[in-house]
């Protein structure tokens, strides 16, 4: 059955409990599974899928609350009236916290968590010393609710309900977007996934906005609810951890998972604390939480978390095109770079032309692997300039220069530990200079694994490959989204010489669909064999250019390798 | 404008729950920094300490700061036992954080069901204690925190800095697996750093008994402002939690004599904001 289908399905069989005259006792209890349900699925949109963990969920889930409470409370809108701006006002606010903390590089994993958590005491001051409350809590029971069922619980259950199907409906679609890969791929690797074509920050800000603002929803509902609100209540890191543990409890990387967890948890919070023996049932929910998280790392689901690839299509053959031309795709004038005093590159000056394969070599040191770093975005240069098809890089956020048609691979293998292989090489044929969704990528993604030979690993993690396989797995990712000029860095290093002849027969296949080459390398026998011209750095200088016999052959080249020669 | 005096009763007021924060602090920067273990369930063990305390205080008839001579060995083997247990998992830096929050509500369902949701008050002799020099009051178990936090915390440092116990502790901090090719054994130093962050937490329990009136539902109410302090102070860094808990108490403290006492958490909140914003450096 189609997942439409089986939403709509449920959303029918739910909404109909209303109707049929049971105790209030099961609409508040099924309300209370379906507010957890969205707060805990709106929290993992950012958190679980992007590795963000927010401890300030509260903060936005307040700020919902409170929207409602002073609009119905106390200027007497409508409810219904209110619940736009108790979506809006929390979106708002998490997209101006992350317009500010997502452009500070070292701002992840913990240190995000502590400024959301920060935030959220902040906010609890604010609305505590101000009219917004003022201290006394707000009473809502005036409040006119909207008669959509027979009873009011039987009204805010059928809200809750469709509150939570719309939410875990947004993560379902999420998940399987090129959003939600983007995101998972900002949970594995940020640099990467941004160098991939990934644009993290506008991501991590909609993800934000997005679970802000369905939070907030949850809050204007729910603060009518309780027909009481208190700052002290409704801002509680209490709050936040909850929603952690229901999200790992049920898996943080399925779309479904924190609902799961959250009805788990709602159920047995119910279950253990209004029995005799309430406190006994507290320590039970802690052993629970702490088995969970020791055996099942990965939640309820976790084993399920798989996103289902599309089946394999044919693929065209490509056409060959293979002709070298004087005119220049790169241009590198007098750039430079420092860090903290040292002087990784000192005034390069470069140019690769259309079509070739152009060897970079140079010592340990020389400025190879900075310059690849420069060019793709990773680091902005100090001076000198970087004209690429006619267009400046310098300054041009990662993403963009990938777009642009420009990509890389790592040295050391940097794959995203959490995707598939197949995933992996999809990801960027997304992001690239024609956007493509996941189907389309994924076939594009199988073409590239059948040019490696990585076909029947496709479904596999990256952890389960070996070196060389890594290798060709960071050449297929790198050729997937079909790059105008390709940087190798070091693909050779650590191969068996029988790899490395596969290895150069495939650089030589890609050249011949169409990409200009940079090839990064110590083996001298790859680079001769290989590279149309070679340029050599040392200390972050260009010292020689020219054809393969020529540069070796140059008293300067010999000079930076070996010493200079007294005789 | 308060009065003088009122000031500097409340910089001194701030200087001493600054020290309880700082003493609170330590055995989480610690256990955060060097063994990247994010405790949650050091709050709830400070309270344990504290009701122990309280327990054998009240029960017993023994001197506080004597009680420590039980407890703070058994919460040592409770910190060895974390550790085992978190590294025989592998149990991630973020999944630490919800294990050891399992690990909070159990205890704080133990402290609840022996000592029930009450406040409870330790009277002793120490309480009546206050020296006053020049219109300031000084009290006794408010100088012992401070006079404790400051010794552990400088003892911490000099271990850290200039023993070779503290330097393989540090180095296994920085890269284990590099360490211990070097012969530093760093699964033990480990879970006797985890131990230790532990016995901290007794020590930080004895000083609250002394000075607070305990309630279960207290745990958390420091979970907040406590972080906050270790992650500013810098983490690993053991004069961190201190000097950044008299920082964050005082200025609680002024904003409190001077407007009202609810605008407090705006001061250390905002002051953590503005520190991970301008310098998240120093953080890494």
């Amino acid at each position: 059955m189609k997942p439409l289908g089986v939403f709509a399905a449920a959303g029918v069989l739910l909404a109909v409990v209303p109707f049929l005259g049971l105790p209030a006792f099961y609409e508040s209890f099924l309300y209370l599974v379906f507010h957890w349900a969205v707060l805990a699925t709106s929290w993992n949109l950012l958190s679980g899928y992007s590795g963000y963990f927010s401890f300030g969920h509260a903060a936005f889930f307040g700020a919902g609350v409170y929207s409602t409470a002073v609009l119905a409370g106390k200027l007497g809108w409508p409810f219904l009236l209110t619940l736009p701006v108790a979506a809006a006002v929390p979106a708002l606010l998490g997209a101006a916290l992350g317009a500010v903390v997502f452009r500070v590089h070292a701002l992840r994993g913990e240190l995000f968590a502590l400024i959301t958590l920060a935030l959220m005491f902040v906010f609890s001051t604010i609305v505590l010393n101000t009219p917004i409350d003022g201290g006394p809590g707000v009473y809502l029971s005036a409040v006119a609710v909207p008669a959509i069922a027979p009873t009011p619980s039987g009204s805010f259950y059928l809200m809750a309900l469709v509150l939570a199907l719309g939410t875990i409906g947004i993560a379902y679609a999420v998940f399987h977007s090129r959003f939600g890969t983007g995101l998972f791929a900002i949970h594995d690797d940020e640099d990467v996934a941004e160098v991939m074509g990934v644009p993290t920050y506008r991501y991590k800000l909609a993800a934000l906005a997005l679970s802000c603002g369905l939070a907030g929803l949850a809050g204007g509902v729910h603060g009518i609810f309780v027909s009481y609100v208190t700052v002290g209540e409704t801002f509680s890191g209490w709050m936040a951890l909850n929603v952690i543990l229901m999200a790992a409890l049920g898996g943080t990387r399925h779309w479904l998972g924190p609902a799961v967890g959250a009805a788990a948890v709602t159920l047995m919070t119910f279950y253990f604390t209004t029995s005799e023996y309430a406190i006994a049932g507290r320590a039970a929910v802690g052993l629970i939480f702490i088995a969970v998280i020791l055996f099942m790392p990965q939640g309820l689901l976790g084993r399920l978390s798989r996103r289902k690839s599309f089946p394999r299509g044919k693929t065209e053959e490509l056409s060959k095109i293979k002709a070298i031309t004087t005119d220049a795709i790169l241009v590198v004038r007098g750039v430079s770079k420092a860090f903290k005093g040292v002087q990784a590159l000192d005034g390069i000056e470069l140019e690769v032309r259309r079509g070739e394969i152009l060897g970079l070599v140079g010592p340990n040191g020389s400025g190879k692997s900075t310059l690849i770093n420069v060019v793709s975005g990773h680091y902005r240069c100090d001076a000198g300039s970087l004209m690429f098809e006619g267009r400046e890089l310098s300054g041009v956020a990662p993403h963009r220069i990938a777009r642009g048609g420009i990509a890389r691979t790592y040295q050391i293998p940097r794959p995203f530990p959490h995707l598939t292989v197949l995933e992996n090489v999809a990801l960027p044929p997304m992001f690239g200079q024609v956007v493509m969704e996941r189907r389309a990528a994924e076939s594009e993604a199988w073409r590239w694994l059948a040019f490696t030979g990585l076909e029947n690993k496709a479904e596999r993690f990256p952890a389960d490959l070996n070196l060389h396989e890594r290798k060709f797995l960071e050449l297929a990712r790198a050729l997937a989204s079909r790059p105008k000029l390709l940087f190798l860095d070091e693909v050779l290093s650590g191969l068996t010489p029988a790899e490395m002849d596969e290895a150069i027969r495939l650089v030589r296949a890609i050249r011949e669909q169409g990409a200009t080459i940079v090839f990064v390398e110590h083996v001298m026998r790859a680079v001769m064999e290989l590279t149309d011209r070679i340029v050599v750095l040392t200390y972050g200088r260009t010292i020689a250019q020219g054809t393969p016999r020529d540069v070796m052959r140059d008293p300067l080249v010999i000079d930076a390798y070996l010493g200079t020669a007294h005789a | 404008m308060p009065s003088f005096t009122l000031l500097g009763q409340s910089v001194l007021s701030g200087v001493f729950i600054g020290a309880l924060y700082g003493l609170l602090g330590l055995g989480l920067t610690l256990s955060w920094g060097l063994l990247r273990q994010i405790n949650l369930a050091h709050f709830a063990l400070v309270f344990l300490g504290a009701y122990g305390t309280y327990q054998l205080t009240v029960s017993a008839g023994i001197d506080p700061l004597l009680t420590l001579v039980a407890v703070a060995p058994a919460f040592f083997v409770f910190g060895v036992a974390l550790h085992w247990l978190l590294a025989r998992f592998s149990v991630t830096p973020l999944n630490t954080l919800l294990v050891t929050f399992g690990f909070m509500v159990m205890i704080e369902s133990l402290i609840q069901w022996i000592w029930t949701a009450d406040f409870r008050r330790m009277e002793t002799p120490y309480g009546d204690v206050r020296w006053k020099i020049g219109g300031l009051y000084l009290p006794l178990p408010e100088v012992l925190t401070l006079l404790i936090a400051i010794t552990l915390a400088f003892a911490v440092w000099a271990v850290l800095r200039h023993t070779d116990l503290g330097k393989a502790m540090r180095a296994a901090a920085e890269d284990a697996p590099v360490a211990a090719a070097f012969g530093v054994n760093e699964k033990v130093l480990a879970l006797l750093l985890s131990g230790l962050c532990a016995a901290f937490a007794a020590v930080a329990g004895t000083c609250l008994a002394l000075s607070h009136t305990l309630a279960p539902g207290q745990i958390y109410a420091w979970i907040g402002v406590v972080f906050a302090v270790v992650m500013i102070g810098g983490l690993g860094n053991p004069l961190g939690p201190l000097v950044a808990g008299v920082i964050v108490g005082v200025s609680e403290a002024l904003t409190m004599a001077i407007t009202a006492p609810a605008w407090a958490p705006l001061v250390s909140f905002t002051l953590l904001i503005a520190i991970l914003l301008i310098r998240p450096g120093r953080f890494e």
